[in-house]
């Protein structure tokens, strides 16, 4: 069999494929922590708890209205974006004008209570979550067996990321997203409802965390702590990435993704750190972030 | 943030009000008693999650640095501490020495990346050195990995007392609690601590007027992560036992909770806070995994209802400085 650095290529190509799917859901959920960032002033540590929530909501709709996969990649993120609303109206909207500290404070208290309640009611064990039928199997390409469901995930990550970018970037609503981000008083003075605006942007980053958990679920198995974690290995991309810009939220999720598959394959006993070294490496290096404004 | 009001200028470096000094003569009365009437293990266990409390409130309520990832020098000087003591052999004050100096250390690495960035980005940071510092724990040999450094022997201070008496072990506590407490009292009082809190009002504006910043954001953290050390270093020889319990993100984030309930930037708040959170742990362990429930309410609460503490809101009401 072909190797590389004495590595079979076999499992390089495996790991670099595992690497790319954690990659596609550190891209997600930065994403949406910059998109919330940029208009609430708020890092929601909530984030992981929501994307466990999104993947629990899909085990639930399974096992208990047999509603499938399929429905519940859009009927989760819904569910849990109108639930984002009404937190942002219940609870975050008091703290705009206060110091950020208190919204990542408040977050935190949140995500406490929503792992909270999923460990009461689901245990602290993995739940299994099947796949779809349409999704099984896989193609051998020659040098690599790619599963389905994988190449799915990638794609679709890859598709709702650039969407998103093309949303804000490039629509006549992500401009007046992106001016109300600048100066809120200014953009309402013009007409345009703010506060509405920023109720839907949480809405909406967080439905981009309940779609990451629906495709996490079958990968990983379901359960209430599957968010905590992630969140702060997300947090190290953000902070590697910087929060300013949306494209470079997309590239440091999917790279990291990658550096940390490859660290698997060279080094595996550093792949649960190598982020964070990282982010350590990039704070002596570039202290501003690869593509953020100097915070 | 909120925080409690200066003190009027003239006596802005003298050891703290008239109030202050009733309710420490107060504390420390309380605390010589109590073992006599409750159970000592307990009150150990709260006295070394103050300091903790306090280590952490040097920085969120002096310097306006949140850090989410207390935990890491909590939990490292913890498990230095236990592994001194045990495997090495040394005597209790040696073991608390390793710990303390084991969280100075990596307080100075730490605090030297995360002081980089402001605001937000270095909570986000320092959460995840702490988390890059629980998966060395978790692979390591010496740590124990799931299972820790499990019976640690309190051995004899100085070679004479024999702490395996509670009573021993519970003064030699007290004595560094309220050792740490007067030194975070000195420290806040001192001009340094002056500038600190100019940081923490206006960080530009002390900049211009030439003060080296990140010099004293530096210190105030490697102070802070002592601090933290000195606690988790102790509370590994009073509970007899390191885990993965010290280091990993709830700690750092129950610590948080600690000050907030009893007030950032309060002298007193951290103690009040500390007690409140482990009283409850204890009174409601029957609830199991709702006590996670409960915490992050009362998070919610508290950033939206009582952001003073419960003692910010008492001194606020009485109009005194506490």
């Amino acid at each position: 069999m072909a190797t590389i650095f004495g590595i079979p290529l076999m499992a390089l190509f495996g790991q670099l494929l595992i690497g790319l799917i954690n990659g596609s859901f550190y891209a997600l959920l930065s994403l949406g922590l910059a998109v919330i960032f940029g208009m609430l002033n708020i890092i929601n540590f909530a984030h992981g708890a929501l994307y466990m929530l999104g993947a629990v909501t899909a085990y639930l709709l399974l096992n208990y209205a047999g509603i499938g996969y399929w429905p519940a990649l859009i009927i989760a993120p819904i569910v849990i974006g109108v639930l984002g609303m009404v937190i942002e109206r219940l609870l975050l909207q008091w703290l705009y004008k206060l110091d950020h500290l208190y919204g990542l404070l408040l977050t935190f208290g949140l995500a406490l209570i929503l792992e909270g309640v999923a460990r009461n009611y689901l245990g602290t064990a993995g739940l299994p979550y099947s796949l779809p039928d349409s999704l099984r199997g896989g193609h051998n390409l020659g040098f690599m067996y790619l599963p389905n469901y994988r190449a799915w995930v990638i794609a679709v990550s890859l598709v709702v990321c650039f969407g998103t970018w093309f949303a804000i970037e490039r629509t006549r609503l992500g401009a007046n997203l992106r001016a109300a981000t600048e100066n809120p008083t200014l953009v309402r003075a013009l007409g345009i409802n703010v506060p509405r605006m920023i109720t839907l942007t949480y809405g909406f980053g967080v439905a981009l965390a309940a779609f990451a958990g629906v495709m996490a679920a079958p990968i990983y198995n379901v359960s209430p702590n599957m968010g905590s974690e992630l969140i702060i290995v997300v947090f190290a991309v953000v902070v590697i990435g910087g929060m300013g810009s949306i494209l470079g939220a997309i590239f440091s999720g999917f790279g990291l993704g990658v550096v940390e598959g490859l660290t698997k394959v060279f080094y595996p006993e550093a792949s649960s750190t190598v982020i964070f070294v990282v982010m350590a490496v990039v704070l002596l290096v570039r202290p501003g972030g690869l593509f953020g404004r100097r915070a | 943030m909120q925080r409690g009001t200066d003190p009027p200028a003239g006596r802005a470096l003298t050891l703290g009000t008239r109030s202050q000094t009733i309710a420490f003569v107060v504390l420390v009365i309380a605390l010589a008693v109590a073992p006599f009437f409750t159970y000592p293990l307990f009150l150990m266990e709260f006295m070394c999650f103050a300091l903790f409390a306090l280590a952490f409130n040097l920085l969120i309520g002096y310097v306006g640095l949140l850090s989410f990832g207390h935990a890491l020098y909590f939990g490292w000087a913890s498990y230095l501490s236990a592994y001194a003591a045990k495997s090495w052999g040394l005597s209790p004050e040696l073991s608390i020495l390793v710990g303390t100096a084991t969280a100075a250390v990596l307080g100075a690495i730490a605090g030297s990346l995360a002081i980089r960035r402001q605001g937000i980005y270095f909570a986000m940071i320092t959460l995840a050195l702490a988390q890059m510092m629980y998966f060395v724990a978790l692979r390591v040999k010496f740590t124990g990995g799931e299972d820790g450094i499990q019976t640690v022997p309190r051995g004899h201070l100085f070679g004479v007392v024999n702490l395996s008496n509670d009573m021993a072990m519970y003064f030699l506590v007290l004595v560094i609690f309220l050792g740490g407490f007067l030194l975070i009292h000195r420290i806040i009082h001192s001009p340094f601590g002056e500038v600190l809190k100019a940081i923490r009002e206006n960080e530009l504006r002390t900049i211009s007027l030439g003060y080296k910043v990140d010099r004293y954001k530096l210190m105030a953290f490697v102070l802070s992560a002592t601090l933290a050390g000195l606690a988790g270093a102790t509370k590994a020889l009073v509970v007899q036992i390191a885990s993965l319990t010290d280091v990993y993100w709830p700690m750092s984030g129950e610590v948080v909770l600690m000050t907030l309930v009893g007030g950032l930037g309060t002298v007193f708040g951290p103690i009040v806070g500390s007690f409140v959170i482990l009283s409850m742990q204890y009174k409601l362990a029957w609830m199991g995994q709702w006590v996670l429930v409960i915490q992050g309410v009362i998070f919610v609460a508290c950033v939206l209802l009582f952001r003073r503490g419960l003692v910010g809101e008492l001194a606020h009401w009485l109009r005194i400085r506490l």
